[in-house]
């Protein structure tokens, strides 16, 4: 047996340990994620919702206190957590709420209000609906952090799985052409032409994809770093305060940080003591207006009692590559036609994810098998993988 | 059936399009438009050719 054999059939084992693994949360993952490439979509249409009122153009927005005291009127004996700008409804805003300030906002509500009369919409249990359903088994199976990990790791299996692919697939095509599809033949071998030439077609984009996801499973582990990093260093001097009782103005907030990060527009506001901010800040985060720059958020530090600016800075690395990966696994940055793509990628992988478990379940049974599938195309000695 | 391909003849195809998926995740990040429209067609261009390969030689 030459060097090269043995190293490809290492990178063959490779191959088969990794995908068959991750072959069944991938395929999870690959249902699961169809229909959320169209939540939006499916949530419009399963779900209706109060329409905010007509607005002309230029009309101002409500003031944020007035909007913000509405809300919480509906919500009785809960504080306020996040002030969130609707990225794809401008006319409407959402206020996070939930029991106590340091409550698992997972668990809060969320109620809609109107941003130009400041009034409620409404305020409706997303926790029900198939959209929702169907997020947490794609992000974390329902089990939490160690879920998200979990599913992680399979992620990285399967760049693994895809990178060790591209090697094995150069014996298996050694004698075919680019794209052969040996349609006469028995379906082991029309199936691994299949799976290979999927495969293949596909490399770059589920590379993307499978990495993105994986990073996307990190975002609480790069919210804590960030927490501990950057935002510790900007409000150290605030470092022993207790959360403020009496709030500063939280339309006044907003504007400070209007004029703090020119060019930028608020995406949501963190108040006091959240994740997201400082015990003693309003955290006013703006985002650019790119479709890139609108991913990248850059924070700007309200001192809540003062209504001051204290700092804004660029988010450091780790939280960028987070926010630019979430576009790039989600699809949902091109419009309809690109969501359509994905699909169609989406769908192409679960059928090599499929072919894949066919030919491994095939391998192991005497007769037709895969090997011989492969060895009837190719020759072990080839010299261009020789020399 | 063809001849002992070379690992250059196996790769070129897939490194092209490789490079063109790679081009087409990017240019929508970058801006709206023609933009998205390249990237539309960049990322179709898997797809296209798989069901392109697959009909052509379909089992009777």
């Amino acid at each position: 047996m030459t060097a090269t054999t043995k190293s490809l059939r290492r990178w063959g084992a490779v191959h088969k340990w990794t995908s068959l693994i991750c072959t069944l949360f991938m395929l999870l993952l690959c249902i699961t994620g169809l229909p959320l490439i169209f939540h939006d979509e499916i949530d419009d249409l399963l779900h209706s919702q109060v329409k905010p009122a007509e607005a002309a153009a230029g009309t101002p927005p409500a003031n944020l206190d007035h909007l913000l005291a509405n809300a919480l009127a509906r919500a009785p004996g809960k504080v306020p957590h996040f002030l969130i700008w609707d990225r794809d409804e401008p006319g409407a805003m959402w206020v996070s709420v939930g029991p106590t300030i340091d409550a698992d906002p997972t668990n809060n509500l969320l109620i809609r209000m109107d941003t130009h009369t400041g009034a409620y919409l409404d305020s409706p249990d997303v926790t029900g609906r198939f959209t929702y359903i169907m997020l947490k088994l794609h992000t974390d199976m329902f089990a939490g952090l160690p879920g998200k990990l979990f599913l992680g790791l399979m992620g990285i299996l399967f760049c693994v799985a895809i990178i060790s692919g591209i090697v094995v697939y150069a014996p298996s095509m050694r004698k075919l052409r680019f794209g052969a599809y040996r349609a006469q033949r028995t379906r082991v071998v029309r199936w691994l032409d299949v799976h290979n030439l999927a495969g293949i077609l596909l490399v770059a984009w589920t590379l993307v994809v499978g990495f993105t996801g994986v990073i996307n499973t990190w975002a609480d582990l790069v919210l804590k770093m960030w927490q501990f990093g950057q935002l510790a260093e900007m409000t150290a001097q605030y470092k022993d305060r207790q959360v403020s009782s009496k709030l500063t103005s939280l339309n006044g907030a907003v504007e400070v940080a209007r004029h703090a990060v020119p060019g930028m527009t608020p995406s949501f506001v963190a108040f006091p003591g959240t994740l997201f901010s400082s015990k003693s800040h309003y955290a006013v985060f703006l985002h650019g207006d790119t479709p890139l720059t609108s991913r990248l958020l850059k924070p700007a530090l309200i001192d809540a009692e003062t209504g001051d600016l204290t700092d804004s800075r660029d988010m450091p690395w780790y939280v960028s590559t987070l926010y630019v990966s979430q576009p790039l696994h989600f699809g949902d940055y091109g419009g309809m036609p690109l969501k359509i793509v994905w699909a169609l990628l989406d769908i192409l992988t679960i059928f090599i994810l499929a072919t894949g478990v066919y030919l491994w379940m095939r391998r192991r049974k005497a007769g037709v098998s895969v090997e011989r599938a492969i060895a009837s195309a190719a020759s072990i000695d080839n010299p261009a993988l020789t020399s | 059936m063809v001849a002992h391909r070379s690992l250059t003849q196996i790769f070129a195809a897939p490194l092209v399009i490789a490079i063109v998926s790679t081009v087409g995740l990017i240019s929508a990040l970058v801006g709206d438009g023609w933009w998205d429209a390249v990237s539309w067609v960049a990322l179709g261009l898997p797809v296209l050719l798989y069901l392109l390969f697959i009909w052509r030689r379909r089992p009777n």
